[in-house]
């Protein structure tokens, strides 16, 4: 039996749809079998909320008197990239403060947007004859600026490495800090209830899918920088590595500071917590097959971070069901775990989107145009022009 | 006499050896474990308070460290802010005490402050910044 995203829309506006959460649906499953399951659910909801570092925002502050034409501008002494028309800038969330260093950075200036505080905005121009100021200082608020956005060019990863560190020092990397002799481990995955481990193949999910986005609705609008879906399977269709991620959009002015947090990982930088909850419609038996995959199924490859390269030697496969016991073993030695993203958030998130799903706040919608399939990510090779 | 809170981190391979009591019979140090978690395959970790003259001490460290034994001031508190805590997991994984642990059930942070020896191992590592150690 398949069922369309309008049959399930009709369902959640006359208040009958059946939602159930991605944890939720596993029990459901091994208990009602895949046909019945098809037959009464309609929705499952995943989430995630985890340090997604390619994450930034634009803003439009509108034109003073007289006007000025941005060429550098810093929000709370952070550099905001301005080299777009005349008053609009992107903040990234990685870029550092010029005076506090890695204290304060674009992932700070962001969460205090959301939070309503106020921001000092500082800008400085050549001046032209349309545009004659050629300095301004100021203080913006959410609420006064123009059009103020999120916009992310990679988050929601399908699956990511975890890491360790074999060498004889603690180092400081964007996994948190590792101790040394293998001292511990940290992964960042919701793992079964994580957004596109749910649906491996993203035969729901596309440009334009409607989703829960830092508190408030967003959307997919386009595969994320490093989509990489041509990735090894299990047989449950899930990657075992890094594979596809998704560019996110949505309104900063109607954010939540409990679901968008900026972070700190010591010695490394300044990163971005997102929360990101994406429903999935159960179509049919197939959904329903990658939909029940549990923890204990779905893995990931531990690395040594230890090791300055791109490939990084492996220390093996291992489900997110080990590493969220909290110890794993790694050559006869037991190793505690942790995770950077949390679950407990995600989970937060995803009944979340159940409930707004449930009062008829938040719909459904069909891809506008699916992601590509086929896609492959490049190295960065050192050439001369002639090399090429 | 002077006396000081440490904490003293052993590798594997010394854990089991007796230094402590050396540590009393050689150099006169009046020694007390406040604190200590030591597991079979992973580092051990103790809280200690010594006491003894600043020359004794001095030595007494000097030993430890030849020993292979890496020492550091124990910080005097610390403080879970659960406001802020996101309840990550980041913290639980440094902490060799199970002082920090992740409820299986709600998947909120857990502090126990019995369990803590104040190593100060978490402190950095807190993402959002919810925990503080005064020193
Ligand atoms: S200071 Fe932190 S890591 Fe050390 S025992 Fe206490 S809670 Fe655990
Ligand atoms: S690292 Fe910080 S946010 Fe994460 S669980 Fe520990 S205290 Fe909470």
């Amino acid at each position: 039996m398949a069922k369309t995203v309008e049959e399930i829309n009709e369902k959640i506006k006359s208040g009958k749809a059946l939602v159930l959460n991605a944890e939720e649906i596993i029990g459901y499953v091994a208990e009602n079998g895949i046909k019945n399951t098809v037959k009464k659910v309609d929705i499952v909801t995943t989430a995630t909320f985890g340090p997604m570092c390619s994450s930034g925002a634009f803003i439009n502050f509108g034109h003073s008197d007289p006007p000025i034409k941005m060429q550098k501008v810093w929000l709370n002494d952070v550099p905001a990239y301005a080299g777009i028309a005349a008053v609009d800038a992107y903040i990234g969330a990685t870029e550092l403060s010029e005076l506090e260093d890695m204290q304060y950075g674009g992932a700070y200036v962001i969460q205090d947007l959301v939070d309503s505080k106020p921001i000092k905005l500082r800008a400085t121009s050549y001046g032209t004859d349309c545009y004659p100021r050629r300095e301004i200082e100021t203080y913006i608020t959410i609420e006064n600026v123009n059009q103020a956005y999120l916009f992310n060019p990679r988050n929601v990863y399908q699956n990511y490495a975890a890491a360790t560190n074999s060498s004889s020092k603690s180092i400081y990397t964007y996994m948190g800090k590792l101790l040394p002799n293998i001292g511990n481990v940290t992964y960042s995955s919701a793992g079964q209830l994580s957004p596109l481990l749910n649906d491996p193949y993203l035969r729901t999910v596309g440009v334009g899918t409607r989703i829960f986005l830092c508190g408030t609705q967003g959307y997919v609008s386009w595969q994320g920088t490093q989509n990489n879906p041509d990735r090894e399977r299990h047989p449950n269709g899930t990657p075992l590595s890094p594979a596809s991620t998704l560019a996110l959009i949505g309104d900063l002015k109607k954010m939540s500071s409990r679901y968008l947090r900026a972070a700190t990982f010591f010695g490394y930088g300044i990163t971005l917590y997102v929360g990101v909850g994406i429903p999935i419609p159960v179509i049919d038996e197939e959904m329903i097959e990658y939909l029940k995959v549990s923890d204990n199924e779905l893995f990931t490859e531990i690395y040594d971070y230890s090791v300055q390269r791109r490939n990084k030697p492996s220390y093996g496969r291992i489900s997110y069901g080990q590493l969220k016991s909290g110890f794993i073993t790694i050559k006869n030695k037991k190793v505690p775990t942790g995770s950077l993203s949390s679950y407990g958030r995600a989970l937060e998130i995803a009944n979340t989107l159940k409930e707004w799903i449930q009062k008829g706040s938040f719909l459904l919608s069909n891809p506008v145009s699916p992601l590509p399939f086929e896609e492959k990510i490049n190295v960065l090779n050192i050439l001369g022009r002639d090399e090429l | 006499m002077i006396s000081r809170r440490l904490v003293l981190a052993f590798p594997e391979k010394i854990v089991t050896r007796p230094i402590t009591y050396r540590l009393i019979k050689d150099f006169d140090l009046q020694f007390n474990i406040l604190r200590a978690e030591i597991t079979a395959d992973i580092e051990g970790k103790m809280l200690i308070e010594i006491s003894g003259t600043k020359k004794q001490i001095e030595e007494g460290l000097k030993y430890l460290e030849n020993e292979g034994v890496s020492i550091q001031d124990a910080s005097k508190d610390i403080i879970v802010d659960t406001e802020k805590c996101i309840s990550c997991g980041v913290c639980p994984s440094l902490c060799i005490t199970q002082a920090l642990e992740i409820n299986p059930v709600t998947h909120r942070l857990l502090f126990d402050k019995n369990k803590c020896i104040l190593c100060g191992l978490c402190a950095n590592s807190c993402p959002v910044n919810a925990i503080k150690l005064k020193i």
